[in-house]
């Protein structure tokens, strides 16, 4: 099935939930809305025809300029051959979209992994925790407005310029 | 229940028959430990040898890579990416470089498809080696890691250049040369360890993954094709040079056990190894001539959007997410790779192993950690 | 006739210090401490073709029983403290072997948030190795500077009434 035709299925069934589409080489992005992400995952899951049977990737961007954390659900489908991506927009200050991880395990990693770098909070996650970083690290490293702690532990982050004798 | 083949009494049920008090075990394994794959933790919760979890630990070797690429701009990013996946190296380089393509629309030459090909399928037979060499040792065989180190010394002198240079003059009569010498050395290795019977009894029906489980996990390459699911980004959706060169995508057949264990898993990337060579014949055989690079900018600037990229990677499928927003550096950079999620399925296939077999595991998804960490 | 001239030629003389030392520099354990890419350079050195072990290196897998840590590869902040309580585990007298640039001082990643700019940050090092990855024969030059540095070493001392040392 090619993205057009899943993009108009999604129309159908969750009307207003769904934004446009855009291409993006040979993916077709759809824009969710994002408290309707985990019920969208689901009908793409479960629906014969469409079949979803893998989240490739979940990743999430800090537009600052936009004052939004925008996630990206890459989707694909190993019976049908057929790929997807979705969109979620989010406020910055509060960055919410709930969870897939009941959907695909996968997710679970995925979304602490975007919780602990980029501070969104997945609701229903069953165990959402730092996953890269020290559990006492404070902060949300791939914001675009996090500054680096002085030291940690007693080891200085500061770095002496190399070229001084 | 039965691990590797060998039928054996949970000890928790037979010991409180007999009135003793048991308890659960919690170690810790790693951050350092003597194993190839890096710096990987696991909390075991062990009942004796049995495990009932084993939760991992990662981000010791969190580079912050993808923090990084935002400040160095696009062309400055090149020699981070070698650092994803060091042990194949050239492969992470291409990824790197077809998003940045997509993003702006560049078309790269023939010959210089032809130059990635072969770069990133030498890339693939030392992860191979080293992956087959590790298992090896993780088990107690120290010889084939010696052998493996000894082999990839000899990719390591081929340096292409990546193709910002031209293939130098006789470098295609010595990787011939190499090949001639390196293809039947497959076969001996596979005489030598795949029939051995510990081995088997080692690999064999430990950690079935099913094709449903797989999926679910997204696992990619040959931890996906050892549990049967035959999908190679090679093949299936295929970008550079592959879709004019012939090969075949090996895939586990459950022969000495179940479909999905780590014999199979083993079995595909010795097979892989020898597919490479085919591949790695045709594109040096038909080179095409003309330019290697095209012309891009210095100061590189792609329009703003996305591009989600895929290469086979030896770990399998990795995916590269490139956000541009139009000024020389990205928005953000995602690299979604295969040991990342081997990492994750480890918990479930932990319950009931031995804890002898976790890093028996950990080799049959050859899991590096900077993949995991980036 | 003297001593020395009446004894077989297969007897050599020499000095406790250097005694002591040639046998402790030829017989360097050091633990497989591989963080990153010089883990993979660290193994090639150990493999057939550079070999470590005629130096008498052999490899180690836990701290108590290794004279030598080879610090291979970025040390991350979640890493470091690991890598103290590593070396503290280590019985003395121990060395550290720094290699590769992000050892040395972070090397590629200094920009990155979450790495320690050079193991030397937590630890005392001893050999400073450069390079990204350095060859084997850097590493194995700066095993062959280690023993050197053991050469040098004085265990033998007296200290007198006031404090002072004095070689004995």
């Amino acid at each position: 099935m090619d993205g057009a035709e899943i993009h108009r299925r999604l129309r159908e069934r969750f009307g207003n939930a769904i934004g446009a589409e855009l291409k993006l080489a040979d993916w077709t992005v759809c824009e969710v809305e994002a408290k309707s992400v985990a019920d969208v995952c689901r009908y793409l899951r479960d629906e014969p025809g469409l079949h979803f049977d893998c989240l490739s990737n979940l990743s999430a961007v800090d537009r600052k300029a936009a004052d939004q954390i925008e996630v990206f659900y890459h989707l694909f489908s190993y019976e049908l051959d057929h790929r997807l991506v979705l969109r979620a927009a989010t406020p910055r200050p509060d960055p919410v979209v709930p969870t897939v991880s009941h959907l695909w395990p996968i997710a679970n990693w995925l979304e602490r992994e975007a919780f602990d770098l980029m501070g969104v909070q997945f609701i229903g996650h069953p165990d959402l925790r730092r996953i890269l970083m020290p559990e006492d690290w404070v902060g949300h490293p791939l914001r675009k407005d996090f500054v680096e702690p002085e030291e940690y532990h007693g080891i200085s982050t500061r770095r002496e310029s190399l070229l001084k004798l | 229940m039965s691990v590797g083949g060998i039928p054996i009494e949970v000890g928790l049920e037979r010991e409180t028959a007999q009135g003793l008090e048991t308890e659960e075990m919690t170690l810790n394994m790693g951050p350092q430990h003597p194993s190839t794959h890096g710096v990987l933790r696991f909390v075991v919760k062990a009942d004796g040898e049995i495990m009932r979890r084993a939760i991992p630990d990662i981000g010791y070797l969190h580079r912050s890579i993808e923090k990084i690429s935002e400040k160095v701009g696009y062309h400055g990013f090149m020699p981070y990416t070698d650092r994803v996946d060091y042990v194949s190296a050239m492969q992470c380089n291409q990824g790197w470089a077809m998003a940045c393509e997509a993003l702006a629309g560049i078309e790269v030459p023939r010959r210089g498809e032809y130059c990635r090909v072969i770069a990133s399928e030498f890339g693939r037979l030392a992860s191979h080696l080293l992956s087959v060499g590790a298992t090896g040792m993780d088990i107690g065989a120290t010889t084939p890691f010696t052998h493996a180190i000894r082999e990839r010394e000899y990719i390591n002198d081929m340096r292409i250049g990546g193709v910002a240079w031209d293939i130098p003059p006789g470098f295609v009569q010595r990787a011939t040369k190499y090949l001639d010498r390196f293809e039947p050395l497959i076969d001996e290795y596979n005489e030598l360890i795949s029939f051995n019977k510990i081995y088997v009894e080692r690999l064999a029906n430990v950690a079935i993954i099913s094709r449903e489980m797989a999926i679910a996990y997204n696992l990619v390459g040959p931890n996906l094709r050892g549990s049967g699911v035959s999908y190679d980004v090679r093949r299936n959706a295929p970008y550079s040079a592959y879709p004019e060169l012939e090969f075949e995508v090996p895939i586990g057949t459950g022969e000495r056990g179940a479909l999905g264990d780590s014999y199979d898993r083993y079995m595909v990337r010795m097979r892989e190894m020898k597919q490479s060579c085919r591949i790695l014949r045709q594109a040096l055989g038909g080179l095409p001539p003309g330019p290697v690079v095209a012309k891009v900018a210095r100061n590189f600037k792609p329009p703003a959007g996305e591009a989600y990229v895929r290469v086979e990677g030896s770990r399998g499928d990795m995916g590269w997410f490139v956000v541009s927003d139009g000024t020389g550096f990205p928005v953000r950079t995602h690299i979604r790779t295969g040991s990342f999620a081997a990492m994750a399925i480890i918990e479930e296939l932990s319950k009931g192993l031995m804890i002898a077999d976790l890093v028996a595991v950990i080799a049959s998804l050859d899991i590096v950690a900077p993949e995991v960490d980036r | 006739m003297s001593l020395i001239n009446s004894v077989p030629e297969m007897v050599v003389t020499t000095k406790v210090d250097e005694i002591l030392n040639w046998t402790r520099k030829s017989s360097v354990w050091y633990m497989l401490f591989g963080l990153a890419c010089c883990a993979i350079e660290m193994m090639q050195t150990g493999g057939p073709r550079s070999d470590l072990d005629r130096f008498g290196a052999v490899p180690r897998a836990t701290p108590r029983v290794s004279d030598l840590i080879i610090v291979s590869g970025t040390l991350t902040l979640k890493m470091a403290l690991r890598t103290k309580l590593l070396y503290e585990q280590m019985p003395e007298p121990r060395y550290v072997i720094s290699m590769g640039s992000c050892a040395n001082c972070g090397g590629l990643f200094q920009l990155a948030y979450s790495v320690c700019d050079g193991v030397d940050k937590v630890i005392p090092v001893d050999v400073y190795v450069p390079g990204c990855p350095p060859r084997p024969e850097a590493l194995t030059e700066g095993l062959l500077k280690l023993q050197d540095k053991i050469m040098e070493e004085r265990w033998l001392v007296r200290k007198s009434v006031d404090g002072d040392t004095a070689a004995a």
